[in-house]
């Protein structure tokens, strides 16, 4: 199959960037100031990220609520217009078949979907419809965040209100006499913003950002990103075999459905938030430089096999390595001494709280 | 010291007398990214040509790197792995990674002079 292309692919080209081969995509991984530069100009300036390869996906009909929340954990019928939720797709298991963010709109809903799961996903969601639903996956726009202490000054240069927006809150603006879908979102850790633009005018917004001197932002540092936050990525810390309280995602299913239930998988997470899982999802700091990437082993002070790291990098921010990962329950605590197995040798290595880096998002 | 000569899995080495200086060249450093982490061989190590001998890391990914020849470690360079972000700003200088006493010498006739490898290079961008 060929590689598809974001809509503002030559921008990119022409900016210096290199690609990568992602979920299908042709998307870039950096540009010429490499990964670190862009993951500290986020953190203490703004940048922007082209996040057109994630599905965005409208739904909407009688009674929509009450079939999506058969497979999406969060309570969508108390959720108010505008308002967003960090939630997931679930199998009868209980596993994860996409995590999302979920937006009530005027009409319905706007899901936020992984590039690589989109179509399975629609496939999945459409099993709960009937002929009374509507859906369509909008190729009609691209989806750009905007990230960093300094978005909100900037953003509101170009699209008037959206620094009143809260931190998980959306709404319609203007922007070049037409009408744009802004909400206070991101996957960074930082305070920031997610711009639903027409393709047509993506490359304008993209321009004006730069002109504010907003770097562009590629997905490796998307990554070292998300990883100083804590934040899950699908394949990594999230698939079908792993349900969210096993991921430390309880928050996300909220009080009302966490106590009522009436989703799949319900019968396993209920028995989850009473007696707990085998495994849990934790923070990692490997003493000293060594990098535990995705797949190495985890041992305890015995030398037991307790768990496998899910991903693992350099936190440029912290300035140290950081990892996240799956260990048995008993050995979860914050600051547990555990080992890490990286190449052939053993590591020190201690259990740590998440996020890495602390969060500054618009309350 | 003599002209440094290049491997195909962009490592040089600089030889002087039986001593071999060896470490990864700029266009390895570029294609890696930043570098954030570095593993040197022990003294007294013998290492075999095209061998695995020292671990560079990126903020993306793990790489090897290999003995251009064969030969025992004498000396490592700790300053790349206390700083390993310094490989990208000198990497055929002061960041080089560890120096052998040459097994034979005739394992240099298999590698590249500068020109040869900028040419490689030109023709194998990745």
């Amino acid at each position: 199959m060929e590689a598809q292309k974001t809509n503002l692919y030559s921008y990119h080209k022409n900016l210096g960037a290199k690609f990568v081969s992602f979920a299908g995509y042709e998307m870039p991984i950096q540009y010429s100031e490499g990964i670190v530069k862009e993951h500290i100009s986020t953190r203490t300036f703004a940048g922007f990220f082209d996040v057109s390869h994630m599905g965005q996906f409208y739904i909407s009909g009688k009674n929509i609520e009450e079939a999506l929340e058969k497979i999406i954990p969060t309570d969508l019928k108390g959720l108010k217009e505008n308002q967003s939720k960090y939630s997931f797709l679930l199998n009868d298991k209980g596993g994860v078949i996409d995590d999302l963010i979920i937006t009530r709109r005027e009409k319905g809903f706007c899901i936020i979907l992984n590039a690589a799961c989109k179509e399975n996903d629609i496939k999945q969601i459409s099993k709960q419809l009937n002929d009374d639903h509507k859906f369509h996956l909008c190729t009609q726009t691209s989806l750009i965040a905007l990230q960093g202490p300094k978005s909100a000054e900037i953003l509101e240069n170009y699209i008037k209100g959206v620094s009143s927006l809260k931190f998980m809150q959306g709404g319609t603006f203007n922007f070049e006499n037409e009408k744009i879908y802004v909400t206070r979102s991101g996957y960074t850790g930082e305070d920031g913003f997610e711009i639903s633009v027409l393709n047509t005018q993506a490359e304008l917004l993209l321009k004006k950002l730069a002109d504010s001197k907003v770097k562009p932002i590629g997905l490796g540092a998307r990554d070292t990103l998300r990883l100083e936050a804590g934040l899950c990525l699908y394949g990594h810390e999230l698939n079908e075999e792993i349900n969210p309280i096993e991921a430390n995602l309880k928050w996300a299913i909220g009080k009302k459905r966490r106590e009522e239930g009436g989703f799949n998988g319900w019968e396993i997470i209920k028995k989850n938030l009473e007696k707990g899982t085998l495994k849990i999802r934790v923070g990692i700091l490997p003493e000293g430089k060594i990098i535990a990437r995705e797949g190495t082993k985890i041992f305890s002070t015995n030398d037991e096999e307790i768990g496998v790291v899910t991903s693992g990098t350099f936190g440029p921010s912290i300035n140290a390595p950081v990892a996240m990962g799956y260990v048995n329950s008993s050995w979860s605590e914050v600051g547990t001494n555990i080992k890490l197995e990286v190449r052939g040798k053993k590591y020190e290595a201690k259990v740590a709280v998440l996020p890495f880096y602390k969060k500054s998002y618009a309350k | 010291m003599s002209e440094k000569k290049f491997s195909k899995k962009h490592e040089w080495v600089a030889v002087e007398g039986d001593i071999a200086t060896i470490g990864i060249t700029k266009h390895a450093t570029e294609m890696l990214g930043d570098i954030v982490f570095v593993e040197v061989p022990d003294k007294g190590k013998s290492v075999e040509q095209n061998g695995q001998a020292a671990v560079v890391e990126s903020t993306k990914a793990a790489s090897d790197v290999y003995s251009p020849i064969s030969g025992e470690v004498i000396e490592n360079n700790k300053s790349i792995v206390d700083d390993p972000s310094s490989v990208n700003s000198d990497p055929e200088g002061a960041s080089w990674f560890f120096k052998i006493k040459i097994k034979n010498n005739s394992e240099l006739d298999n590698l590249m002079n500068k020109t040869d490898y900028d040419k490689f290079v030109a023709e194998n961008p990745n």
